[in-house]
């Protein structure tokens, strides 16, 4: 703003907009409303093309010279391999169905975030090089050519789509909108036009294991740090394995619970599950300090590198002999593994078929990929009633639920986290239908726009969740919301600070050990976060008897 | 007190052309979507904007209780804050708009110079409603930064803590 001249800041009092046409409207790239570039070193780790310093606020990008002719060539490539991209490219007849419910749009105001217009970025241009229509009709047929304020609308616009495919499910032909983010994204990435958030990251990936960078050894020592603070609330001692050869089952889970409150918690509580489950059934769970993290920020930017990213789960698995993989807690890990990982780098054939061995229940859904959520794992569990809980122990909170939108839209994983929360709080209240299970609102932060950089993308973007947050902590006096994915934990905390500061954020499986009565357990006074657990004593008898899990219903 | 008995009886009138001048702010499309879209999960920015400009003009003709004006104004401007596809001006300048919703909805009343004089007074209190809706702003646009900053600072720290550069005090360490 300090650099506005005097007509350009008389210009921004004007309260009438432009009336053109988004292929006649300029795209001004704001700060807050974009994430910093990669930097060269991350793009060079991962022998990505072009890596170099640039920055999105210059005239110039430091492009290549041939740079058009490489992204037509991408283009080209991607149309032959992906028949998906070929036909979302086609298809779209402009019905406007999915142009209204994107958060991004809902919340920025930016026309250009209606789904339909993001996807006309990148097939206007299609039309113009690779259909007769588009060549001889030009505008006329919705085509234009690309140039380089194009190319910049589509970096500023392809990294303002959390790839959260609610607009998909509203599209009468099933137009993955995603798939042309991804599709965008990955154009952009033949000209090193990434940004750090997810490329510095994915280099960490890469040479760690996991996108915090965190070694082998710093890794064992959280969760032996974590070991200690659960030794201080509940008086037992848990003892996790790490990289253990011939474990019953791997786990995998993202990084970022190791290292972020109110993750930590939820990773606290994969613990304590862990060691119930050593304790009561003899289950053995190892993790790995390899295979160390669940999430893949490579699908952010290729398919390539999430592929390249995805390996190590299937190898870690191999190299230690276990029966299947329990993946945590995560969102677009959840896409990856239920989508792509099969194809990708499946079949994992030396692995079984899933059986949860307490319970005896095949996961069939998982039989290819073999890999289970353990949200899933945990319902199956508690409906064989293998848990011993004592769900008053979280009285203290009235819990609603947000579907985290990969887990929800992209493997269709919707009753097993109620059914928990059900089973483990006693307080539950779901927001408004059109807010959630295949319509949930995304957190705003996703496929990674996590940075602090974009916290107006960030917050505005987050304002149709926060908005359905509110509504049932008016009316129901909720005060924490639950979520089943890591970037949710480290995002939503600031998004309810912003738009509901009563509403604080957990993990399940936090909910869930809360509840645990683990053998040998000292007289518990306080939760994993150190506050008191609500006394039965001390209830008002009226609440008391209105509860859902008193006997004398 | 004649000017308030029109503006009551015009109040309709008068706050839906205010809130379509307000709404007409954003690009056509934007606008057109938030005239149109009336649930309010769907549409939380038109619904803030529609369920608000009606008590904040009631509180106009009243007393002006800053508490009351404060939860009518901060919804808006809390979305506003955070939309930088709107101007700081843009953002806070719509309730200058109410001015032109009065002057159109009153045309032909306002020939008489008593209540156009009544008018004047009550423009200023529509500035001063302004000023609080700056402030306001003002308030949304530090909480967004702070926001930012304790992020930044939380990395950091993390980042020292990988490094394993930090070591926490024990709890049951010698007192100095």
């Amino acid at each position: 703003m300090a650099d506005l001249k005097p007509d350009e800041l008389i210009a921004r009092t004007n309260f009438t907009p432009p009336k053109t046409g988004w292929m006649d409207t300029p795209t001004v790239i704001r700060e807050g409303m974009f994430c910093y570039a990669a930097k060269p070193k991350s793009v060079a780790t991962l022998g990505l093309p072009y890596p170099r310093e640039w920055n999105p606020l210059n005239d110039d990008w430091k492009l290549p010279e041939n740079w058009k002719e490489i992204i037509i060539e991408g283009m080209k490539d991607r149309l032959e391999r992906f028949r998906t991209f070929k036909i979302f490219m086609d298809i779209c007849v402009r019905c406007g169905a999915c142009a209204d419910k994107c958060h991004f749009f809902i919340g920025t105001g930016d026309p250009k975030n209606m789904p339909v217009v993001r996807a006309e970025l990148l097939r206007s241009i299609y039309r113009n090089e690779f259909t007769k229509a588009g060549k001889i009709l030009g505008r006329i047929a919705g085509a234009r050519e690309l140039t380089l304020d194009v190319l910049k609308e589509w970096w500023y616009y392809f990294f303002q789509c959390s790839e959260c495919r609610r607009c998909s499910v509203f599209c009468p032909y099933g137009i993955d909108t995603a798939e042309i983010t991804m599709m965008g994204r990955e154009l952009l990435n033949l000209l090193g036009l990434n940004i750090d958030w997810i490329a510095t990251p994915v280099a960490n990936c890469y040479m760690t294991g996991n996108h915090m960078g965190i070694q082998p050894q710093a890794f064992v020592d959280m969760l032996d740090f974590f070991a200690d603070e659960i030794e201080d609330t509940t008086g037992v001692r848990v003892h996790p394995t790490y990289n253990k050869k011939g474990a019953d089952i791997l786990f995998t889970t993202p990084s970022g619970d190791v290292f972020g409150d109110p993750g930590t918690y939820t990773a606290m509580g994969y613990m304590i599950l862990f060691h119930y489950l050593k304790e009561r059934y003899g289950l053995d769970v190892t993790w790995s300090t390899f295979n160390s993290e669940g999430g893949n920020f490579g699908l952010f930017t290729s398919n390539e590198v999430m592929k390249r990213l995805n390996i190590k789960m299937y190898a870690e698995a191999k190299r230690l002999g276990v029966k299947w993989i329990l993946g945590g807690e995560c969102g677009h890990m959840w896409r990856a593994i239920t989508q792509y990982m099969d194809t990708m780098n499946g079949p994992a054939d030396f692995l079984e078929e899933p059986v949860n061995p307490i319970t005896g229940t095949k996961f069939e859904n998982a039989k290819s990929t073999k890999m289970v959520h353990i949200v899933e794992f945990t319902a199956d569990l508690i409906k064989h009633n293998k848990l011993e809980l004592d769900p008053s122990r979280n009285d203290n909170l009235k819990v609603t639920f947000h579907d985290s939108c990969n887990p929800a839209r992209g493997m269709g994983m919707f009753d097993e986290p109620r059914y928990v929360i059900k089973n483990v709080c006693n307080n539950f209240y779901e927001m408004p239908r059109n807010c959630i299970r295949e319509q949930t609102f995304c957190c705003g932060s996703g496929s990674g726009l996590n940075a602090s950089e974009d916290m107006e993308l960030r917050l505005s973007g987050g304002l149709p969740r926060a908005n359905a947050v509110k509504y049932v902590q008016e009316k129901h006096g909720v005060n924490m919301l639950a979520c089943i994915c890591a970037i949710d934990r480290a995002v939503l905390p600031p998004l309810m600070g912003y738009w509901v500061p009563e509403v604080d954020v957990t993990g399940i499986h936090e909910l869930v050990t809360n509840a645990l009565i683990i053998p040998g357990e000292q007289e518990k006074t306080v939760n994993l976060r150190g506050e008191d657990i609500p006394n039965k004593d001390e209830m008002d008898p009226d609440e008391y008897y209105t509860r859902p899990d008193f006997s004398g219903r | 007190m004649a000017l308030n008995n029109l503006l009551k009886q015009n109040k309709d009138t008068i706050v839906k052309k205010w809130l379509t001048s307000t709404i007409d702010i954003y690009p056509a499309d934007t606008s057109r979507f938030m005239k149109g879209q009336k649930d309010p999960f769907a549409n939380p920015v038109g619904n803030t904007l529609s369920v608000n400009l009606g008590p904040l003009f009631d509180e106009l003709l009243n007393e002006m209780d800053c508490k009351a004006i404060t939860s009518y104004l901060d919804p808006i401007l809390r979305v506003r804050a955070v939309q930088p596809i709107l101007s700081s001006s843009q953002s806070t300048g719509f309730i200058f708009l109410l001015k032109n919703a009065i002057r159109e909805s009153l045309k032909k009343e306002l020939s008489d110079k008593n209540i156009l004089k009544e008018l004047l007074y009550f423009e200023s209190k529509i500035d001063e409603l302004t000023l609080i809706a700056f402030d306001i702003y003002l308030k949304c646009r530090e909480k967004v930064f702070g926001i930012k900053a304790n992020e930044e600072r939380n990395r950091t720290f993390r980042a020292f803590e990988r490094a394993g550069l930090l070591t926490e005090i024990p709890a049951d360490g010698p007192g100095l």
